[in-house]
């Protein structure tokens, strides 16, 4: 169970200006300005759920992660995981968490994969039994028999985002937090990885916190995301429920031999060239089937999709919606 | 020449903006430049009749040393070739149309001088306000100082070009750290980092005073001083100009192979 | 033990590049010989500084070098703590539940310092016997805790150094005139410098307690027992030090950077 309630957190940035004159004048005098990264962040988060934790850049997902793992203690607010307070007993509460930082490893960078994952077995205290039991069954899940001999810096980013993931499982921890688990990763490596956080919260009921910038990783794993911006939560919900408030517009694309379309209420026309158009049909106006129809009625049609706004888009109209 | 200009600007702005960097440099180097000197009294209370210079003039030459550090050690090494070469980044360099000798030369000079400008003055000014005969005192003469001019910027350059062997070498080991602390140990020694060289015996000097090294910090700093004046002076310029040229010859010559051989290898 | 499975690691790890590790270790010999070159050729200049031998220079020399050399092979994680800080290394021993000054002395070990080793062994072959010191008991244990004392001492500056880098990562050049200044300026004993240099070596970063008056006893020039004990005095500088570390901690926690 992770409860957040009231979290405020502000940063003291020194500003820095651009141009020989500004370079010259910081050397003597610094500007400072004040960042409120976080602002009232309350949210809760049961156990065993698996939750998409999406904003844009410098929008505080990173603080509030740093804050939930303990690295991080904010200026004001309530903070219970699991009934401690992350950085109050960290190292208590650390037992219990993992964390992959997608961008960085935590896997000795010249020795084969199995000796850092026998240093991190050491690092939790992790039993042996338990060890071995996770080991095998994590080697089988994610593949990694092949690659456990190989020294990390030899491994391709897929495999060695494999090996990150199981090296922050090894100790069984109740909570995992995913940075941007399948940044850079080619379709199948992501697929790969999107499968077994899957399947590890399904099997262990591991409770998964994953912030991401790749919307499929979103429409793929969570059913609940959380939005910040500005330091904001914005919005707490079930993806589909997101979907639906943007449901509004469906876009039909169409392939045709011959014949003209003509636009009317509900209907515009967003491109056609050579045999190939596409509409924005207004749902609220009028209805999939009978703008169907309606197209239908001059032209031959040979193909024809329907799509919905993707969680890209939904996200982008979030984004403009919230201003951020 | 455009081009070369505003990398040095860049370069030059880019280190400016580390104020507390250049703070604690003076600092540190104001308090190196005073024990050296402290360590150096200590020789001269036990046997003032063995020292090889006049103390006021050991003085200046520590003050002009910790004072241009950055201009003549040849350990302040720049990463970024460093890791542009083993990392096989330099290939992007190669596809711009710059000569890559003086890109790397230029970029260096740049480093070296905005470092300097910072931390000369103040410490420089510093050790002017200390009592004789452990401050900095003025040059020996109006030529003396002209002399010393010329022979600073030759021996700068010299620094340089000696740096860039030890940067064009790692194309060859691949791996920088081990090259870099053997080259930084020896030059220290051999360039009168750790005592000046009038200290070293006759003929241990007289050795030394052929290599490039002696051509560097030495030169000009006891130049200024007067410990070298008169037609000593010309001499150390000549053989500085002769190792300038040799030094780039060779540097140029050995980069033009090193080259091909990435060309060859594929990065 | 924990920090066996790390040393084995570092090991695997330095091995893996051998070439550099040799270098490394070599050009770590060479800095230090030219350092004891030029000792060498201040001697054949002058007989004396301040009343010390050649030998008995060359024995104080050696101390500070073995001291710093395994100060730094063990406490080198401290010594690149910004860089730990910078690349984010530290938030991940954060989320680790083990004590963080632990994972950070684990986190580097600097097998090539042996260079460094080697030469100050080299110096001790030479110095010990040439001395001229009668090696009883007093003095061995002398020289020990002098050894002790020292690498205590300079693993406290390094940890200063840590900490300062929780605040700032810019302008830490400053404390080598404390780390890499008392490895330099050690050389000799302290005393030379005169009463002030001695003093503040003395009173605010004890590297005197270590070097000066325990060595005054070692070459017989004083028999005050007490200044056989100072060194231990010198290792309680490790208190503050770490109390400093503390505040850094807690300065980090409540700003992320």
């Amino acid at each position: 169970m992770i409860e957040l309630r009231n979290i405020n957190k502000t940063f003291k940035v020194a500003r820095r200006n651009a141009g020989f004159g500004e370079a010259l004048k910081a050397l003597f005098r610094k500007e400072y300005t004040y960042i409120h990264a976080l602002k009232d962040v309350t949210f809760t988060i049961g156990d065993g759920e698996m939750v998409g934790y999406i904003g844009p850049n410098g929008a505080g997902k990173s603080s509030t992660i740093k804050i939930m793992s303990g690295i991080l203690n904010p200026d004001s607010g309530e903070c219970i995981i699991n009934g401690l307070t992350p950085w109050k007993n960290r190292k208590e509460h650390v037992r219990n968490i993992g964390v992959v930082f997608g961008q960085r490893s935590q896997l000795w960078w010249d020795v084969p994969v199995i000796d850092s994952f026998e240093l991190i077995r050491d690092i939790y205290k992790v039993d042996e039994a338990v060890y071995r039991r996770n080991l095998d069954e994590l080697v089988e899940m994610l593949d990694l028999a092949e690659i456990m001999r190989t020294p990390a810096r030899q491994l391709s980013l897929g495999q060695r985002m494999r090996c990150e993931i199981a090296a922050s499982l090894l100790h069984d921890p109740k909570i995992l937090f995913l940075d941007e688990p399948t940044i850079g990763l080619d379709a199948v490596s992501k697929i790969a990885v999107r499968n077994f956080i899957r399947r590890i919260n399904n099997e262990r009921k591991t409770t998964v916190i994953l912030t991401t910038h790749d919307m499929q990783d979103i429409e793929a794993l969570t059913e609940r995301i959380l939005l910040i911006g500005k330091g904001r939560i914005l919005l707490d919900g079930s993806l589909s429920e997101l979907k639906k408030r943007n449901s509004e517009y469906r876009t039909i694309t169409l392939e045709y031999s011959c014949g003209e379309f003509e636009e009317i209420h509900g209907i515009t026309k967003q491109s056609q060239i050579n045999g190939h158009a596409v509409f924005s049909v207004d749902t609220n106006i009028i209805t999939v089937s009978d703008a169907i129809a309606h197209l239908s009625k001059n032209a031959d049609i040979t193909d024809i999709s329907v799509v919905g706004a993707s969680a890209e888009e939904m996200v982008v109209s979030l984004y403009e919606e919230f201003k951020i | 020449m455009k081009q070369y200009l505003s990398l040095f600007r860049i370069r030059f702005i880019n280190s400016l903006q580390y104020r507390a960097a250049a703070y604690g440099g003076m600092v540190t180097q104001f308090f190196w430049g005073f024990m050296t000197l402290l360590l150096f009294r200590a020789f001269y209370k036990s046997g003032a009749a063995d020292f090889p210079m006049e103390f006021s003039r050991l003085s200046s030459y520590i003050w002009l040393q910790q004072a241009f550090l950055t201009l003549f050690m040849i350990w302040y090494f720049d990463m970024d070739i460093f890791n542009s070469i083993t990392s096989g980044n330099v290939a992007y360099e190669l596809a711009r149309p710059v000569d890559l000798y003086k890109m790397w030369f230029t970029k260096n000079v740049a480093t070296r001088l905005s470092r300097a400008t910072l931390r000369s003055f103040p410490i420089l000014i510093v050790a002017a306000l200390l009592p004789k005969p452990y401050g900095f005192s003025l040059p020996y003469s109006f030529t003396n100082f002209a002399m010393f001019l010329i022979t600073a910027v030759l021996a700068f350059l010299i620094v340089m070009a000696f740096c860039m062997l030890v940067y064009i070498s790692t194309f060859y080991t691949m791996s920088s750290l081990g090259v870099r602390i053997v080259a930084a140990a020896l030059s220290d020694f051999l360039t009168g980092g750790i005592i000046p060289l009038p200290f070293l015996p006759d003929n241990v000097q007289r050795i030394i005073g052929l290599t490039p090294f002696a051509s560097m910090q030495n030169l000009p700093f006891l130049i200024y001083s007067g410990h070298i004046a008169g037609a000593e002076m010309f001499r150390g310029i000549m053989l500085q100009v002769f190792w300038l040229a040799a030094l780039v010859f060779i540097g140029r010559l050995w980069m033009n192979s090193a080259l091909k051989r990435v060309v060859i290898q594929g990065g | 033990m924990l920090y066996g499975k790390y040393f084995s690691i570092h090991l695997k790890s330095q091995m893996q590049y051998k070439t550099s590790f040799f270098l490394t270790a070599l050009g770590q010999f060479l800095t230090s010989f030219s350092v004891y070159l030029s000792i060498y050729f201040m001697f054949e200049r002058f007989n004396r500084v301040e009343g010390f031998t050649y030998t008995e220079v060359l024995l104080c020399f050696a101390v500070v070098l073995m001291a710093f050399s395994l100060a730094e092979c063990f406490f080198r994680g401290f010594d690149t703590f910004p860089t730990i800080i910078s690349n984010g290394e530290f938030d991940r021993m954060m989320v680790r539940p083990r004590s963080v000054i632990f994972q950070v002395l684990a986190s580097k070990i600097e097998f090539s310092r042996i260079g460094r080793l080697l030469q100050a062994i080299i110096v001790f072959a030479y110095a010990i016997p040439a001395s001229g010191i009668s090696w009883t008991y007093d003095k061995i244990v002398t020289l020990l805790l002098m050894l002790i004392s020292g690498i205590t001492v300079f693993s406290g500056l390094f940890i200063i150094y840590a900490s300062f880098a929780f605040f700032t990562i810019e302008g830490l050049e400053f404390m080598n005139i404390f780390t890499d200044g008392g490895r330099e300026f050690g050389r000799y004993p302290l005393s030379i410098y005169g009463e002030g240099v001695l003093k503040f070596f003395t009173y605010v970063i004890p590297t005197a307690l270590f070097q000066y008056y325990p060595f005054l006893y070692l070459i017989g020039r004083s028999d005050n027992l007490l200044y056989m004990f100072l060194p231990l005095v010198g290792m309680l500088f490790l208190i503050p030090c770490y109390c400093f570390w503390r505040f850094g901690l807690r300065h980090y926690k409540s700003t992320g950077s």
